[in-house]
Protein backbone atom coordinates (compact mmCIF):
# COMPACT_ATOMS: atom_id res chain seq x y z
CA UNK A 1 0.00 0.00 0.00
CA UNK A 2 1.01 3.42 -0.93
CA UNK A 3 2.12 5.67 1.81
CA UNK A 4 -0.27 8.28 0.96
CA UNK A 5 -2.87 6.97 2.53
CA UNK A 6 -0.95 4.94 6.10
CA UNK A 7 -1.08 6.63 9.03
CA UNK A 8 0.22 4.18 11.54
CA UNK A 9 2.31 0.93 10.17
CA UNK A 10 1.08 -1.75 11.39
CA UNK A 11 2.54 -4.75 9.24
CA UNK A 12 6.19 -5.60 9.04
CA UNK A 13 7.94 -8.39 7.07
CA UNK A 14 10.63 -9.55 9.98
CA UNK A 15 13.74 -12.02 9.09
CA UNK A 16 13.80 -15.03 11.08
CA UNK A 17 17.46 -15.57 12.34
CA UNK A 18 16.92 -18.85 14.77
CA UNK A 19 14.00 -21.08 15.66
CA UNK A 20 14.72 -23.69 18.02
CA UNK A 21 12.86 -25.77 20.14
CA UNK A 22 13.92 -25.22 24.35
CA UNK A 23 11.57 -27.74 25.83
CA UNK A 24 8.99 -30.56 25.67
CA UNK A 25 6.75 -28.30 23.56
CA UNK A 26 8.16 -24.82 23.89
CA UNK A 27 10.16 -23.23 21.14
CA UNK A 28 11.95 -20.04 20.88
CA UNK A 29 12.07 -17.55 17.76
CA UNK A 30 14.49 -14.54 17.33
CA UNK A 31 13.61 -12.47 14.20
CA UNK A 32 15.35 -9.00 12.65
CA UNK A 33 13.47 -6.37 11.89
CA UNK A 34 13.25 -4.43 9.01
CA UNK A 35 15.64 -1.70 8.63
CA UNK A 36 13.23 0.84 8.41
CA UNK A 37 11.34 -0.37 11.81
CA UNK A 38 11.54 2.27 14.46
CA UNK A 39 14.11 1.62 17.45
CA UNK A 40 10.95 1.78 19.51
CA UNK A 41 8.72 0.05 17.93
CA UNK A 42 7.69 -2.46 20.41
CA UNK A 43 7.08 -0.01 23.03
CA UNK A 44 6.24 -1.81 26.29
CA UNK A 45 7.05 -5.65 27.83
CA UNK A 46 3.34 -6.94 27.65
CA UNK A 47 2.44 -6.34 23.86
CA UNK A 48 2.58 -9.15 21.25
CA UNK A 49 2.35 -9.79 17.99
CA UNK A 50 0.02 -11.30 15.18
CA UNK A 51 2.22 -13.63 13.22
CA UNK A 52 0.87 -14.70 9.55
CA UNK A 53 1.01 -18.17 8.67
CA UNK A 54 1.11 -19.76 5.38
CA UNK A 55 -2.23 -21.61 4.64
CA UNK A 56 -4.39 -19.84 8.08
CA UNK A 57 -6.86 -17.63 7.96
CA UNK A 58 -6.17 -16.00 11.30
CA UNK A 59 -3.04 -14.71 12.42
CA UNK A 60 -1.10 -16.81 15.56
CA UNK A 61 -0.91 -13.92 18.43
CA UNK A 62 2.43 -14.52 20.36
CA UNK A 63 3.73 -11.81 22.83
CA UNK A 64 7.22 -10.58 22.81
CA UNK A 65 9.31 -12.02 24.89
CA UNK A 66 12.19 -9.48 24.53
CA UNK A 67 12.98 -6.60 22.15
CA UNK A 68 15.88 -5.07 21.93
CA UNK A 69 16.51 -1.16 20.03
CA UNK A 70 18.51 -3.11 17.49
CA UNK A 71 15.62 -4.51 16.12
CA UNK A 72 16.42 -7.91 17.58
CA UNK A 73 12.51 -9.51 18.40
CA UNK A 74 12.69 -12.98 20.49
CA UNK A 75 9.27 -14.90 21.41
CA UNK A 76 8.57 -18.09 22.86
CA UNK A 77 5.84 -20.23 21.68
CA UNK A 78 3.95 -23.37 22.17
CA UNK A 79 3.47 -26.25 19.83
CA UNK A 80 -0.21 -26.65 20.45
CA UNK A 81 -1.82 -26.83 17.28
CA UNK A 82 -0.82 -27.03 13.35
CA UNK A 83 -0.30 -23.17 13.18
CA UNK A 84 2.35 -23.19 16.08
CA UNK A 85 3.56 -26.45 14.60
CA UNK A 86 3.88 -24.91 10.79
CA UNK A 87 5.75 -22.27 12.39
CA UNK A 88 8.30 -25.11 14.19
CA UNK A 89 9.20 -25.87 11.04
CA UNK A 90 10.40 -22.75 9.59
CA UNK A 91 13.83 -21.97 8.48
CA UNK A 92 16.41 -19.12 9.46
CA UNK A 93 16.21 -16.64 6.67
CA UNK A 94 12.75 -16.90 5.92
CA UNK A 95 10.68 -13.52 5.95
CA UNK A 96 7.66 -13.49 8.43
CA UNK A 97 4.96 -10.83 8.11
CA UNK A 98 3.26 -10.17 11.41
CA UNK A 99 1.33 -7.11 12.91
CA UNK A 100 3.02 -5.27 15.44
CA UNK A 101 2.98 -4.03 18.28
CA UNK A 102 -0.42 -5.13 19.41
CA UNK A 103 -1.80 -4.81 22.73
CA UNK A 104 -1.48 -2.20 26.09
CA UNK A 105 1.53 -3.79 27.59
CA UNK A 106 2.35 -3.47 31.31
CA UNK A 107 2.99 -0.44 33.42
CA UNK A 108 6.12 -0.43 34.86
CA UNK A 109 6.21 2.59 37.33
CA UNK A 110 2.88 1.39 38.71
CA UNK A 111 4.57 -2.00 39.46
CA UNK A 112 6.71 0.18 42.47
CA UNK A 113 9.39 -0.20 43.81
CA UNK A 114 9.46 -4.31 44.46
CA UNK A 115 7.28 -5.91 41.95
CA UNK A 116 5.89 -9.74 42.20
CA UNK A 117 5.95 -11.39 38.61
CA UNK A 118 4.24 -14.12 38.15
CA UNK A 119 4.20 -16.72 35.11
CA UNK A 120 2.68 -19.69 34.45
CA UNK A 121 3.40 -22.27 31.29
CA UNK A 122 4.27 -19.98 28.15
CA UNK A 123 2.62 -17.05 30.01
CA UNK A 124 6.34 -16.86 31.99
CA UNK A 125 7.16 -14.91 27.88
CA UNK A 126 6.15 -11.06 28.45
CA UNK A 127 7.53 -11.52 32.09
CA UNK A 128 11.41 -11.66 31.20
CA UNK A 129 11.12 -8.60 29.07
CA UNK A 130 8.96 -7.01 31.61
CA UNK A 131 11.37 -8.12 34.51
CA UNK A 132 14.62 -6.64 32.60
CA UNK A 133 12.82 -3.39 32.28
CA UNK A 134 11.53 -3.25 35.85
CA UNK A 135 15.81 -4.11 36.27
CA UNK A 136 16.62 -1.09 33.77
CA UNK A 137 14.24 0.84 36.64
CA UNK A 138 16.66 0.38 39.22
CA UNK A 139 14.47 -2.08 41.14
CA UNK A 140 14.26 -5.41 41.89
CA UNK A 141 11.88 -7.67 40.42
CA UNK A 142 10.92 -11.21 42.34
CA UNK A 143 9.48 -13.99 39.77
CA UNK A 144 7.52 -17.00 40.41
CA UNK A 145 7.64 -19.38 37.55
CA UNK A 146 5.12 -22.40 36.84
CA UNK A 147 4.79 -25.34 35.28
CA UNK A 148 3.15 -28.91 34.57
CA UNK A 149 5.75 -30.68 35.11
CA UNK A 150 9.33 -30.99 34.53
CA UNK A 151 9.54 -31.47 30.59
CA UNK A 152 7.87 -28.45 30.33
CA UNK A 153 10.44 -26.06 32.37
CA UNK A 154 11.87 -23.42 30.44
CA UNK A 155 13.74 -19.89 30.30
CA UNK A 156 14.79 -20.05 34.22
CA UNK A 157 18.14 -19.24 33.42
CA UNK A 158 17.25 -16.16 31.60
CA UNK A 159 15.51 -14.97 34.17
CA UNK A 160 18.17 -15.75 36.59
CA UNK A 161 20.42 -14.03 34.91
CA UNK A 162 18.50 -11.06 35.09
CA UNK A 163 17.42 -11.44 38.59
CA UNK A 164 18.55 -14.03 41.74
CA UNK A 165 15.16 -14.28 43.28
CA UNK A 166 13.73 -16.69 40.96
CA UNK A 167 11.40 -19.30 42.06
CA UNK A 168 9.94 -22.48 40.22
CA UNK A 169 7.02 -24.15 41.21
CA UNK A 170 5.63 -27.82 38.72
CA UNK A 171 1.88 -29.21 39.32
CA UNK A 172 3.83 -32.63 39.73
CA UNK A 173 6.83 -31.75 41.73
CA UNK A 174 9.42 -32.65 38.92
CA UNK A 175 11.09 -29.20 39.78
CA UNK A 176 11.05 -26.66 42.41
CA UNK A 177 7.74 -26.17 44.57
CA UNK A 178 5.41 -29.18 44.29
CA UNK A 179 2.64 -27.58 43.37
CA UNK A 180 1.58 -24.10 41.58
CA UNK A 181 2.01 -20.56 41.52
CA UNK A 182 0.34 -20.26 44.36
CA UNK A 183 2.21 -22.84 46.49
CA UNK A 184 5.05 -20.93 46.38
CA UNK A 185 6.05 -18.60 49.54
CA UNK A 186 6.64 -15.46 47.97
CA UNK A 187 2.79 -15.34 45.92
CA UNK A 188 1.51 -16.76 49.35
CA UNK A 189 3.42 -13.38 50.44
CA UNK A 190 2.03 -11.34 48.29
CA UNK A 191 0.88 -8.22 50.41
CA UNK A 192 4.38 -7.69 51.42
CA UNK A 193 5.27 -6.24 47.49
CA UNK A 194 4.02 -3.28 46.10
CA UNK A 195 2.43 -4.98 43.05
CA UNK A 196 2.22 -7.63 40.89
CA UNK A 197 2.23 -8.46 37.15
CA UNK A 198 0.68 -12.22 35.87
CA UNK A 199 0.30 -14.10 32.95
CA UNK A 200 -1.01 -17.56 32.52
CA UNK A 201 -3.78 -19.78 31.60
CA UNK A 202 -7.24 -18.68 32.89
CA UNK A 203 -7.55 -21.06 35.84
CA UNK A 204 -4.34 -19.53 37.22
CA UNK A 205 -5.21 -16.13 36.00
CA UNK A 206 -8.64 -16.44 38.05
CA UNK A 207 -7.08 -18.19 41.21
CA UNK A 208 -4.77 -14.82 41.75
CA UNK A 209 -7.29 -12.28 40.77
CA UNK A 210 -9.83 -13.66 43.14
CA UNK A 211 -6.76 -14.17 45.84
CA UNK A 212 -5.09 -11.16 45.02
CA UNK A 213 -8.17 -8.62 44.25
CA UNK A 214 -5.55 -5.53 43.84
CA UNK A 215 -2.57 -4.22 42.55
CA UNK A 216 -2.00 -6.62 39.85
CA UNK A 217 -1.58 -6.36 36.27
CA UNK A 218 -3.20 -9.47 34.61
CA UNK A 219 -2.38 -9.92 31.17
CA UNK A 220 -4.72 -12.35 29.59
CA UNK A 221 -5.02 -15.06 26.92
CA UNK A 222 -8.12 -15.98 24.68
CA UNK A 223 -8.68 -16.57 21.28
CA UNK A 224 -9.16 -13.63 18.88
CA UNK A 225 -9.27 -12.61 15.71
CA UNK A 226 -8.09 -9.23 14.58
CA UNK A 227 -5.81 -8.05 17.02
CA UNK A 228 -6.51 -4.44 16.41
CA UNK A 229 -10.35 -4.07 18.15
CA UNK A 230 -12.87 -3.93 15.30
CA UNK A 231 -14.06 -7.44 15.28
CA UNK A 232 -15.13 -7.91 19.08
CA UNK A 233 -14.13 -11.45 19.04
CA UNK A 234 -12.29 -11.21 22.17
CA UNK A 235 -14.44 -9.02 24.63
CA UNK A 236 -14.80 -9.64 28.30
CA UNK A 237 -16.97 -7.55 30.87
CA UNK A 238 -14.80 -5.35 33.13
CA UNK A 239 -16.08 -3.15 36.03
CA UNK A 240 -16.01 -0.02 33.20
CA UNK A 241 -17.42 -2.20 30.50
CA UNK A 242 -17.13 -4.18 27.92
CA UNK A 243 -13.44 -4.34 26.38
CA UNK A 244 -11.48 -5.73 23.66
CA UNK A 245 -8.59 -8.27 25.21
CA UNK A 246 -7.03 -7.62 21.95
CA UNK A 247 -6.37 -3.76 22.09
CA UNK A 248 -7.58 -2.28 25.43
CA UNK A 249 -5.02 -5.57 27.05
CA UNK A 250 -3.92 -7.85 26.59
CA UNK A 251 -3.47 -6.61 30.73
CA UNK A 252 -6.06 -5.53 32.96
CA UNK A 253 -5.65 -4.28 36.18
CA UNK A 254 -6.68 -6.51 38.94
CA UNK A 255 -9.24 -4.14 40.09
CA UNK A 256 -10.80 -3.93 37.09
CA UNK A 257 -11.89 -8.11 36.34
CA UNK A 258 -14.90 -9.79 36.71
CA UNK A 259 -14.04 -13.74 37.60
CA UNK A 260 -16.79 -15.86 36.99
CA UNK B 1 -4.38 4.50 -18.55
CA UNK B 2 -4.60 3.42 -14.81
CA UNK B 3 -4.98 7.00 -13.52
CA UNK B 4 -7.94 7.63 -16.06
CA UNK B 5 -10.29 4.90 -14.35
CA UNK B 6 -13.30 5.47 -13.08
CA UNK B 7 -13.91 3.66 -9.98
CA UNK B 8 -17.21 5.37 -9.20
CA UNK B 9 -20.46 3.79 -8.49
CA UNK B 10 -23.88 5.11 -7.23
CA UNK B 11 -26.38 3.43 -4.83
CA UNK B 12 -29.92 4.39 -5.27
CA UNK B 13 -28.76 8.23 -5.76
CA UNK B 14 -26.17 7.69 -3.20
CA UNK B 15 -22.73 8.43 -4.74
CA UNK B 16 -19.61 6.01 -4.03
CA UNK B 17 -16.09 6.84 -4.78
CA UNK B 18 -15.51 3.19 -5.61
CA UNK B 19 -17.29 0.23 -4.54
CA UNK B 20 -15.14 -0.66 -1.89
CA UNK B 21 -17.07 -0.99 1.19
CA UNK B 22 -16.23 -2.60 5.04
CA UNK B 23 -19.07 -4.85 5.60
CA UNK B 24 -21.06 -4.68 9.28
CA UNK B 25 -18.87 -6.49 11.96
CA UNK B 26 -15.28 -6.48 10.64
CA UNK B 27 -14.79 -2.03 10.70
CA UNK B 28 -16.01 -1.92 14.12
CA UNK B 29 -17.71 1.91 13.91
CA UNK B 30 -14.62 2.91 11.93
CA UNK B 31 -12.77 5.27 13.25
CA UNK B 32 -10.63 2.61 15.36
CA UNK B 33 -10.06 2.22 11.60
CA UNK B 34 -8.62 5.68 10.96
CA UNK B 35 -5.57 5.12 13.70
CA UNK B 36 -3.81 2.75 10.67
CA UNK B 37 -5.49 4.65 7.27
CA UNK B 38 -7.14 7.22 5.70
CA UNK B 39 -10.65 5.44 5.58
CA UNK B 40 -11.72 8.86 3.59
CA UNK B 41 -10.11 6.37 0.29
CA UNK B 42 -13.23 3.76 1.39
CA UNK B 43 -16.42 4.00 -0.99
CA UNK B 44 -18.50 3.86 2.09
CA UNK B 45 -18.35 2.12 5.44
CA UNK B 46 -21.32 -0.23 7.21
CA UNK B 47 -20.78 -0.01 10.95
CA UNK B 48 -21.27 -2.40 13.57
CA UNK B 49 -24.48 -4.63 13.74
CA UNK B 50 -27.00 -2.30 15.97
CA UNK B 51 -30.09 -3.10 18.31
CA UNK B 52 -32.67 -1.12 20.18
CA UNK B 53 -30.76 -2.04 23.58
CA UNK B 54 -27.00 -2.82 24.49
CA UNK B 55 -25.85 -6.34 23.96
CA UNK B 56 -22.70 -7.78 25.76
CA UNK B 57 -23.05 -10.36 23.08
CA UNK B 58 -21.81 -14.07 23.85
CA UNK B 59 -19.65 -15.55 25.74
CA UNK B 60 -15.98 -16.79 24.93
CA UNK B 61 -14.84 -18.08 22.74
CA UNK B 62 -16.57 -16.30 19.70
CA UNK B 63 -13.63 -17.36 16.91
CA UNK B 64 -12.75 -20.68 15.36
CA UNK B 65 -10.61 -21.06 12.31
CA UNK B 66 -11.63 -22.81 8.82
CA UNK B 67 -9.84 -23.66 6.23
CA UNK B 68 -10.01 -20.03 4.22
CA UNK B 69 -11.85 -18.71 6.57
CA UNK B 70 -13.18 -18.28 10.14
CA UNK B 71 -16.39 -18.66 12.16
CA UNK B 72 -17.66 -15.71 14.59
CA UNK B 73 -20.61 -16.02 16.92
CA UNK B 74 -19.98 -12.18 18.70
CA UNK B 75 -23.62 -12.15 19.24
CA UNK B 76 -24.50 -8.88 18.32
CA UNK B 77 -22.50 -7.13 20.75
CA UNK B 78 -23.11 -3.41 20.35
CA UNK B 79 -23.98 -0.13 22.76
CA UNK B 80 -27.26 -0.10 21.42
CA UNK B 81 -28.72 2.50 18.74
CA UNK B 82 -29.01 5.68 21.35
CA UNK B 83 -25.48 5.13 21.85
CA UNK B 84 -24.57 4.78 18.34
CA UNK B 85 -26.24 8.04 17.18
CA UNK B 86 -25.14 9.78 19.99
CA UNK B 87 -21.48 8.92 20.07
CA UNK B 88 -20.34 6.23 17.61
CA UNK B 89 -21.52 8.23 14.51
CA UNK B 90 -20.55 11.98 15.36
CA UNK B 91 -16.69 9.89 16.21
CA UNK B 92 -17.00 8.27 12.87
CA UNK B 93 -17.94 11.92 11.27
CA UNK B 94 -15.39 14.02 12.70
CA UNK B 95 -12.61 11.39 10.92
CA UNK B 96 -15.05 10.42 7.90
CA UNK B 97 -17.02 12.63 5.21
CA UNK B 98 -17.77 9.94 2.91
CA UNK B 99 -21.31 7.91 3.03
CA UNK B 100 -22.48 6.19 6.56
CA UNK B 101 -24.23 2.81 6.02
CA UNK B 102 -26.05 2.05 9.40
CA UNK B 103 -26.69 -1.85 9.87
CA UNK B 104 -29.79 -2.35 12.14
CA UNK B 105 -30.85 -5.47 13.67
CA UNK B 106 -33.80 -6.76 16.12
CA UNK B 107 -35.60 -9.34 17.55
CA UNK B 108 -39.05 -7.89 16.52
CA UNK B 109 -40.76 -6.02 13.93
CA UNK B 110 -40.92 -3.51 16.77
CA UNK B 111 -37.95 -2.93 17.50
CA UNK B 112 -36.39 -3.12 13.91
CA UNK B 113 -38.68 0.13 13.52
CA UNK B 114 -37.79 1.72 16.35
CA UNK B 115 -33.91 1.27 15.44
CA UNK B 116 -34.35 1.74 11.73
CA UNK B 117 -36.35 5.09 12.66
CA UNK B 118 -33.50 6.60 15.09
CA UNK B 119 -31.08 5.62 12.21
CA UNK B 120 -33.48 7.24 9.63
CA UNK B 121 -33.05 10.52 11.68
CA UNK B 122 -29.28 10.68 12.52
CA UNK B 123 -28.17 12.91 9.95
CA UNK B 124 -24.78 11.06 9.65
CA UNK B 125 -26.23 7.92 7.93
CA UNK B 126 -26.85 7.66 4.23
CA UNK B 127 -28.22 4.19 4.09
CA UNK B 128 -29.88 1.82 6.14
CA UNK B 129 -28.94 -1.60 6.29
CA UNK B 130 -31.54 -4.29 7.91
CA UNK B 131 -29.72 -7.21 8.67
CA UNK B 132 -32.89 -10.09 8.82
CA UNK B 133 -30.46 -12.37 9.73
CA UNK B 134 -31.90 -12.46 13.85
CA UNK B 135 -34.14 -14.10 14.88
CA UNK B 136 -37.30 -13.83 15.76
CA UNK B 137 -38.54 -13.65 19.19
CA UNK B 138 -42.09 -13.64 18.26
CA UNK B 139 -42.17 -16.16 15.09
CA UNK B 140 -40.48 -19.28 17.01
CA UNK B 141 -36.91 -18.18 17.34
CA UNK B 142 -36.63 -18.45 13.36
CA UNK B 143 -35.07 -16.23 12.07
CA UNK B 144 -36.49 -13.05 10.04
CA UNK B 145 -34.45 -13.60 7.05
CA UNK B 146 -35.55 -17.00 6.27
CA UNK B 147 -39.08 -16.59 5.49
CA UNK B 148 -40.68 -14.72 2.83
CA UNK B 149 -43.47 -13.67 4.84
CA UNK B 150 -41.02 -12.12 7.49
CA UNK B 151 -39.11 -10.61 5.28
CA UNK B 152 -42.07 -8.88 3.80
CA UNK B 153 -43.10 -7.84 6.58
CA UNK B 154 -40.60 -6.00 8.44
CA UNK B 155 -39.39 -4.87 4.87
CA UNK B 156 -42.32 -2.73 4.62
CA UNK B 157 -42.74 -1.84 8.36
CA UNK B 158 -39.46 -0.38 8.49
CA UNK B 159 -39.82 1.28 4.80
CA UNK B 160 -42.85 2.77 6.73
CA UNK B 161 -40.89 5.03 8.86
CA UNK B 162 -37.64 5.23 6.66
CA UNK B 163 -36.71 7.81 4.30
CA UNK B 164 -32.97 6.79 3.36
CA UNK B 165 -32.22 4.35 1.14
CA UNK B 166 -33.64 0.68 2.74
CA UNK B 167 -31.39 -2.24 1.80
CA UNK B 168 -32.41 -5.51 3.06
CA UNK B 169 -29.13 -7.98 4.11
CA UNK B 170 -30.21 -11.37 3.41
CA UNK B 171 -29.09 -14.57 5.05
CA UNK B 172 -27.39 -17.21 2.95
CA UNK B 173 -29.32 -20.01 5.16
CA UNK B 174 -32.18 -20.51 2.96
CA UNK B 175 -33.58 -23.04 0.23
CA UNK B 176 -34.35 -20.02 -2.04
CA UNK B 177 -32.60 -16.62 -2.20
CA UNK B 178 -34.64 -15.49 -5.42
CA UNK B 179 -37.78 -15.98 -3.48
CA UNK B 180 -36.59 -14.16 -0.29
CA UNK B 181 -34.86 -11.37 -2.47
CA UNK B 182 -37.87 -10.71 -4.51
CA UNK B 183 -40.68 -11.18 -1.14
CA UNK B 184 -38.41 -7.74 0.10
CA UNK B 185 -38.25 -5.88 -3.42
CA UNK B 186 -42.04 -6.38 -3.41
CA UNK B 187 -42.23 -4.94 0.51
CA UNK B 188 -40.33 -1.94 -0.77
CA UNK B 189 -37.16 -2.43 -0.37
CA UNK B 190 -34.64 0.13 -2.11
CA UNK B 191 -31.61 -2.55 -2.65
CA UNK B 192 -30.11 -5.60 -1.30
CA UNK B 193 -27.16 -6.84 0.16
CA UNK B 194 -25.95 -10.29 0.22
CA UNK B 195 -24.79 -12.80 1.62
CA UNK B 196 -24.50 -12.42 5.65
CA UNK B 197 -22.88 -15.36 6.93
CA UNK B 198 -23.41 -18.95 6.18
CA UNK B 199 -24.50 -21.11 9.72
CA UNK B 200 -21.42 -22.99 10.63
CA UNK B 201 -19.75 -25.41 13.01
CA UNK B 202 -16.36 -26.18 14.22
CA UNK B 203 -15.56 -29.25 17.21
CA UNK B 204 -11.78 -29.68 18.74
CA UNK B 205 -11.03 -33.20 18.41
CA UNK B 206 -8.87 -33.26 22.17
CA UNK B 207 -11.74 -31.83 23.83
CA UNK B 208 -14.84 -33.29 21.62
CA UNK B 209 -16.65 -30.05 22.43
CA UNK B 210 -17.48 -27.12 20.10
CA UNK B 211 -14.59 -24.85 19.90
CA UNK B 212 -16.94 -21.62 20.31
CA UNK B 213 -18.73 -21.24 23.36
CA UNK B 214 -21.90 -20.67 21.72
CA UNK B 215 -21.78 -24.22 19.46
CA UNK B 216 -22.60 -22.46 16.23
CA UNK B 217 -21.66 -19.41 14.26
CA UNK B 218 -20.88 -17.37 11.33
CA UNK B 219 -18.76 -19.17 8.89
CA UNK B 220 -17.46 -16.27 6.46
CA UNK B 221 -13.89 -15.46 4.69
CA UNK B 222 -12.33 -16.70 1.01
CA UNK B 223 -14.04 -20.21 1.40
CA UNK B 224 -17.32 -18.64 0.99
CA UNK B 225 -17.23 -16.24 -2.08
CA UNK B 226 -17.93 -18.93 -4.88
CA UNK B 227 -21.83 -18.92 -2.85
CA UNK B 228 -21.76 -15.09 -2.34
CA UNK B 229 -20.68 -14.68 -6.30
CA UNK B 230 -23.63 -17.23 -7.14
CA UNK B 231 -26.52 -15.94 -4.97
CA UNK B 232 -25.62 -12.26 -5.71
CA UNK B 233 -26.05 -13.79 -9.97
CA UNK B 234 -29.58 -14.59 -9.07
CA UNK B 235 -30.85 -12.03 -6.96
CA UNK B 236 -29.70 -9.48 -9.29
CA UNK B 237 -31.17 -11.50 -12.29
CA UNK B 238 -34.48 -11.61 -10.39
CA UNK B 239 -34.51 -8.10 -8.83
CA UNK B 240 -34.72 -4.67 -10.56
CA UNK B 241 -32.94 -2.76 -7.50
CA UNK B 242 -29.08 -2.46 -7.04
CA UNK B 243 -27.53 -5.34 -4.89
CA UNK B 244 -24.28 -4.54 -3.13
CA UNK B 245 -22.76 -8.13 -2.80
CA UNK B 246 -20.30 -9.42 0.23
CA UNK B 247 -18.71 -12.52 1.28
CA UNK B 248 -15.18 -14.00 0.84
CA UNK B 249 -14.22 -11.09 -0.69
CA UNK B 250 -10.27 -10.38 -0.85
CA UNK B 251 -8.62 -9.27 -3.92
CA UNK B 252 -9.58 -6.31 -6.51
CA UNK B 253 -9.94 -9.30 -8.78
CA UNK B 254 -12.82 -10.71 -6.59
CA UNK B 255 -14.56 -7.28 -6.43
CA UNK B 256 -14.65 -7.46 -10.68
CA UNK B 257 -16.07 -10.92 -10.19
CA UNK B 258 -18.46 -9.53 -7.92
CA UNK B 259 -19.47 -6.91 -10.22
CA UNK B 260 -19.57 -8.75 -13.27
CA UNK B 261 -22.27 -10.94 -11.18
CA UNK B 262 -24.61 -7.79 -10.69
CA UNK B 263 -23.22 -6.43 -7.42
CA UNK B 264 -23.13 -2.51 -7.70
CA UNK B 265 -20.87 -2.34 -4.46
CA UNK B 266 -19.14 -4.76 -2.39
CA UNK B 267 -18.69 -5.50 0.67
CA UNK B 268 -15.18 -6.54 2.36
CA UNK B 269 -15.55 -8.59 5.94
CA UNK B 270 -13.34 -11.00 7.18
CA UNK B 271 -10.12 -9.79 5.07
CA UNK B 272 -10.11 -6.80 6.92
CA UNK B 273 -9.53 -8.94 10.16
CA UNK B 274 -6.29 -10.52 8.89
CA UNK B 275 -4.91 -7.78 7.01
CA UNK B 276 -6.12 -4.30 8.45
CA UNK B 277 -5.07 -2.69 5.49
CA UNK B 278 -7.35 -5.40 3.24
CA UNK B 279 -9.54 -2.20 2.07
CA UNK B 280 -7.10 0.37 0.93
CA UNK B 281 -4.96 -2.54 -0.33
CA UNK B 282 -7.95 -3.67 -3.11
CA UNK B 283 -9.01 0.28 -4.07
CA UNK B 284 -5.57 0.97 -5.10
CA UNK B 285 -4.85 -2.52 -7.16
CA UNK B 286 -8.33 -1.84 -8.73
CA UNK B 287 -6.85 0.76 -11.63
CA UNK B 288 -4.32 -1.56 -12.50
CA UNK B 289 -6.86 -4.32 -12.99
CA UNK B 290 -9.33 -2.44 -15.19
CA UNK B 291 -5.97 -1.78 -17.44
CA UNK B 292 -6.02 -5.46 -17.65
CA UNK B 293 -9.34 -6.24 -18.28
CA UNK B 294 -9.67 -3.83 -20.72
CA UNK B 295 -12.37 -1.86 -18.39
CA UNK B 296 -12.61 2.00 -18.31
CA UNK B 297 -15.24 2.27 -15.95
CA UNK B 298 -16.26 0.35 -13.02
CA UNK B 299 -20.55 0.71 -13.68
CA UNK B 300 -20.23 -0.46 -17.02
CA UNK B 301 -19.46 -4.37 -15.55
CA UNK B 302 -22.61 -4.27 -13.22
CA UNK B 303 -24.08 -7.63 -14.07
CA UNK B 304 -21.94 -8.25 -17.36
CA UNK B 305 -22.18 -11.96 -16.32
CA UNK B 306 -25.93 -11.73 -17.13
CA UNK B 307 -24.92 -11.23 -20.91
CA UNK B 308 -27.87 -8.33 -20.96
C1 LIG C 1 -16.65 -10.87 13.32
C2 LIG C 1 -17.83 -10.63 12.41
C3 LIG C 1 -18.91 -9.87 12.86
C4 LIG C 1 -20.02 -9.64 12.03
N1 LIG C 1 -21.05 -8.84 12.48
C5 LIG C 1 -22.10 -8.55 11.64
C6 LIG C 1 -23.14 -7.66 12.04
O1 LIG C 1 -23.11 -7.10 13.15
N2 LIG C 1 -24.17 -7.43 11.18
C7 LIG C 1 -24.21 -8.00 9.93
O2 LIG C 1 -25.14 -7.74 9.16
N3 LIG C 1 -23.22 -8.84 9.51
C8 LIG C 1 -22.18 -9.11 10.33
N4 LIG C 1 -21.16 -9.95 9.89
C9 LIG C 1 -21.25 -10.51 8.55
C10 LIG C 1 -20.42 -9.72 7.56
O3 LIG C 1 -20.86 -8.39 7.47
C11 LIG C 1 -20.46 -10.38 6.17
O4 LIG C 1 -21.78 -10.36 5.69
C12 LIG C 1 -19.98 -11.82 6.18
O5 LIG C 1 -18.90 -11.97 7.08
C13 LIG C 1 -19.53 -12.31 4.80
O6 LIG C 1 -18.47 -11.53 4.31
P1 LIG C 1 -16.91 -11.95 4.43
O7 LIG C 1 -16.78 -13.34 3.92
O8 LIG C 1 -16.18 -10.93 3.61
O9 LIG C 1 -16.57 -11.87 5.88
C14 LIG C 1 -20.06 -10.20 10.72
C15 LIG C 1 -18.97 -10.96 10.29
C16 LIG C 1 -17.86 -11.18 11.10
C17 LIG C 1 -16.71 -12.00 10.58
Amino acid sequence: MTNKMMRKQLEYDFTLVRNERLAEKTWLMELQAPADAPADLIARPGQYVNIEVEGKFLRRPISVCDWTSDGRLTLLYDVVGEGTAAMSAWQPGRSVNMLAPLGNGFDVNALGERPLLIGGGIGIAPLYWLAKAIVAAGRKPTVVLGFNKGADVVFVDQFREVTDEVYVATANGECGVKGFVTDVDAVKDAASFSAYAACGPYPMMRALGTMLPERGQLSLDERMACGFGICMCCCIATRSGLKGICKAGPVFRSEDLIWK
Amino acid sequence: MEKDKDLSVSLCGVKLQNPVVPASGCFGFGYVMSEYYDINCLGAISIKGTTREPRAGNPLPRVAECEAGMINSVGLQNPGIDAVVAQELPKLREVYSRPIIANISGFSIDEYVECCAKADAAPQVDIIELNVSCPNVHGGGMSFGTQCESVAEVTRAVKAVAKKPLFVKLSPNVTDIVAIARAAEEAGADGICLINTLLGMRIDIRTRRAIVANVMGGFSGPAIFPVAVRMVWQVAQACGIPVMGCGGVSTARDVIEMMMAGATAVQVGAANLRDPYACPRIIEALPAEMERLGISSLSEIIGAAHGK
